[in-house]
């Protein structure tokens, strides 16, 4: 690029109201959003877009398919904290987005998503690729934008990101039209932006967060529950002050991991439908649960009615809509989890002198009750000689990344085995599709985070199943060198359908195994990478050194047993406590 | 049990679509919805009459105020409250009906729009509830046809407006771009 060129595009550069076309205001506009690199797929109505994209600073990666755009936006969202942003063509483009914006919609991900439309003049003529994007994406996004004129570009965009990015976090989509992205005008920069009906709750009510601390101090078996939320404000530090104030035992949810260190003393593990025996015992028999951006997810509480039963409720949510939504809360606030927890520590830690040695013996007793579950259940991983248990590979995995490597995970078995036994000491390294459980996130989203972070370790855990669903993305990976260490637990079977149909359907096994997996080696080969067959448990420590110490990618074929099932396992419906521990024991002859 | 809302929004195209669609994918009926703009011309007021279970309907009115161009949405089933409603309806009258029919419409102040050989038309507002007795009388007359506005209502007690104020862009390239943005 010629210094002319980049003098052009320097942000800023636009000071005084010059003509541009629709498509350059709108990377002028990224631009002032920090925005560096878009993951995205060309069409025929996103042309004058992609023209503008080619002599410009911002850095556009071609994906395979647009569902890998808005997976990877996400994974550089949850990487980083920082917006996401994809880009399509008008038609199937759209429409190929959508399982990946409901996926951060579920999992409240600032991810801002552009698509082509067909011209103003041509909407609603069913013209060549044109869908409803608007009406379609509605329930996909947390707010959705048709720019009818290029006057009004830069406002709706400077929009979008800021709703992707405040309150609780989520997915926006802007569609444009192509002759918006063709028209001339002179642009202006965007001095304010108004959306009179947007909430954000951010300081928590003073009064509650007083009456909080008080309740923290008057419990007996105090037990944090701490989610996404902690990820998303950004409130680690202040969780950890919190958890060590009270010494109160906590778990992390699906999406809190790495909230608090998993290596801490006070981390119990995941709740939860596959979570350990302490941390749904500890639920089951709390008194109090300070409850921290978290949504009482029917995969944490298994049957609502039964659901901490003994325990009050302070509820802590950016969301005012999580307040009450699944379980009722005895102390309701209402804002940023950071912002309350800055106030509630401070409170906690007035009332500390006075209150300390008020429960001080009940709460011994406490953690040495949980400590007994700990011991007499513990979440161990099983290991063969003979054969490769899906959980050792975990086991290797959280070994050799000592809690700092990022672990993309795809959806089923092998994502709760990693959620069980990788234990992340940092927020933004567990990259998973907690809520919506999309299958084939777990490749497109390492490429996001790999490109965040360049220097970070990115292993895309996957099955033979979710792997198959985003294949084509090992072009995008060689494309760019990109150094991901990809680990397929491959069992030959849908697992958790399998386990589903072996436990709840009398073992009927229907559509559960999948045949014809090709040889990894020659895959790789075949796309100019290394990768190769781990069947042998005596070879699976070496096989993972050599895949880290390669300065590019690695795919590596894990040959696991077929027949593994994830426990602990709270079947649908039931209560959290009533968990099924492991495999039923074998009846004598 | 009937569920009120009223709701002040953004009057843009979509914003009638966020609603309903938040209702409809909640498998929720509408019975009724009006919609027209407010003195200012940017902002439209609804009202809209819903069957929801009684447990989830604070979760409905949070979820629409969650909506980016929801201003206030407020659950006026309770609340201190005028409802209304309009009917327009044709009835064939016989000539010996004809006087009677305008002896009722006198009762229930409804005014005759429009008069002809074949009957009249009339124009009727009030509570819902009358207007269901007004059109089962005009019913017993002869051949009808109507048309029902949908509720409105107002509530009868002012609920404080909490509009969110402009947010400022930075014209300079951001220096702290990995920070989140606070919000008041």
């Amino acid at each position: 690029m010629s210094s002319t060129t980049s003098i052009a595009h320097r942000p800023g550069g636009a000071a005084e109201s010059k003509l541009m076309s629709g498509a350059k205001i709108l990377l002028e506009c990224l631009v002032r959003e920090n925005v560096d690199c878009i993951f995205g797929y060309p069409g025929g109505v996103t042309l004058p877009l992609y023209d503008a994209f080619y002599d410009h600073s911002i850095r556009h990666i071609l994906v395979r398919h647009e569902q890998n755009a808005a997976f990877a936006a996400a994974g550089f969202a949850r990487s980083t904290g920082r917006v996401g942003v994809c880009c399509a063509t008008s038609g199937p483009g759209a429409t190929n987005l959508v399982t990946g914006l409901v996926d951060s919609l579920m999992d409240s991900i600032p991810v801002v998503a552009i698509t082509g439309q067909v011209p103003t003049k041509l909407i609603g003529s069913d013209a060549f690729q044109e869908a409803d994007t608007f009406g379609i994406t509605r329930s996909c996004t947390k707010h959705n934008f048709l720019v009818k004129t290029v006057a009004e570009l830069p406002q709706v965009i400077h929009e979008a990101f800021y709703i992707a990015s405040s309150g609780r976090p989520g997915p926006v989509l802007v569609d444009i039209p192509k002759d918006v992205f063709q028209a001339q005008s002179h642009y202006e920069p965007v001095s304010s932006i108004h959306l009179p009906g947007y909430k954000v709750f951010t300081e928590g009510h003073t009064g509650q967060i007083r009456r909080a601390a008080q309740m923290i101090w008057e419990a007996q078996r105090p037990f944090v529950y701490a989610g996404g939320g902690i990820i998303a404000a950004n409130a680690s530090e202040e969780l950890l002050e919190l958890v060590e104030l009270l010494d109160a035992p906590t778990v992390n949810t699906l999406m809190g991991l790495g909230a608090l260190p998993a290596s801490h003393r006070n981390f119990v593990s995941m709740p939860g439908m596959h979570g350990s025996y302490a941390a749904n015992m500890g639920m089951s028999n709390a008194d109090l649960l300070i409850a921290l951006g978290v949504r009482f997810d029917d995969r944490v509480t298994g049957r609502l009615a039964a659901f901490a039963p003994h325990a009050k409720v302070i509820h802590v949510d950016i969301d005012p809509a999580e307040i009450g939504k699944n379980r009722a809360a005895d102390l309701p606030i209402v804002g940023d989890v950071k912002r309350v927890l800055q106030k509630l520590n401070k409170a906690v830690a007035e009332l500390a002198p006075a209150h300390r040695k008020r429960n001080a013996g009940a709460r011994d007793a406490w953690w040495a009750q949980i400590r007994d579950w700990q011991e007499e259940h513990p979440l161990a991983p099983e290991v063969s000689k003979t054969e490769i248990k899906p959980q050792h590979v975990m086991r290797e995995i959280d070994r050799l990344s000592g809690g700092r490597a990022i672990v993309a995970s795809d959806v089923g078995q092998h994502q709760m085995w990693a959620a069980q036994f990788i234990r992340f000491n940092e927020p933004r390294l567990w990259l998973n599709s907690g809520g919506l459980g999309s299958m084939g996130f777990g490749l497109p989203a390492a490429i996001g985070a790999q490109f965040a972070r360049p220097d970070k370790l990115v292993f895309a855990v996957v099955g033979d199943g979710g792997f198959q669903m985003s294949i084509p993305e090992l072009a995008t990976i060689v494309n760019h060198a990109l150094p991901i260490k990809i680990v397929i637990l491959n069992n030959g079977y849908l697992g958790m359908i399998r386990q589903w149909q072996e436990l709840f359907y009398n073992n009927r096994l229907s559509q559960a195994e999948l045949t014809g997996f090709p040889d990894a080696e020659k895959l790789a080969a075949a796309y100019g990478f290394k990768g190769r067959m781990v069947q042998h448990p005596h070879e699976l420590v070496a096989a993972l050194d050599e895949a880290i110490r390669e300065p590019g990618p690695y795919l590596l074929n894990v040959k696991v047993s077929p027949f593994e099932n994830v426990y602990p396992m709270v079947p649908a419906g039931g209560a959290i406590n009533e968990m099924v521990l492991g495999p039923p024991q074998p009846v004598e002859a | 049990m009937l569920q009120v809302i009223s709701l002040l929004v953004e009057n843009k195209p979509g914003a009638l679509m966020r609603i309903t669609g938040l209702l409809s994918a909640r498998g929720y009926n509408i019975e009724s919805l009006t919609v027209a703009r407010t003195l200012d011309p940017t902002l439209s007021r609804m009202s809209i009459v819903v069957d929801i279970e009684p447990q989830l309907r604070a979760q409905v009115i949070k979820q629409m105020n969650k909506l980016v161009n929801v201003l206030q949405a407020s659950d006026l089933t309770e609340a201190a409250a005028v409802r209304r409603e309009m009917v327009l309806l044709r009835v064939r009258a016989t000539l010996a009906s004809r006087p009677n029919i305008l002896k009722e419409a006198e009762i229930f102040g409804a005014r005759v729009v429009d008069s002809s050989t074949e009957g009249f038309a009339l124009e009727v507002t009030g509570d819902p509830e009358k207007l269901d007795v007004f059109i089962d009388l005009m019913r017993s007359y002869g051949e009808i046809e109507v048309t029902r506005s949908g509720t409105v209502v107002v509530a009868l007690e002012a609920k404080k407006l909490r509009l969110s104020p402009p947010i400022p862009k930075l014209n300079e390239k951001s220096e702290t771009r990995n920070e989140k943005p606070v919000h008041g």
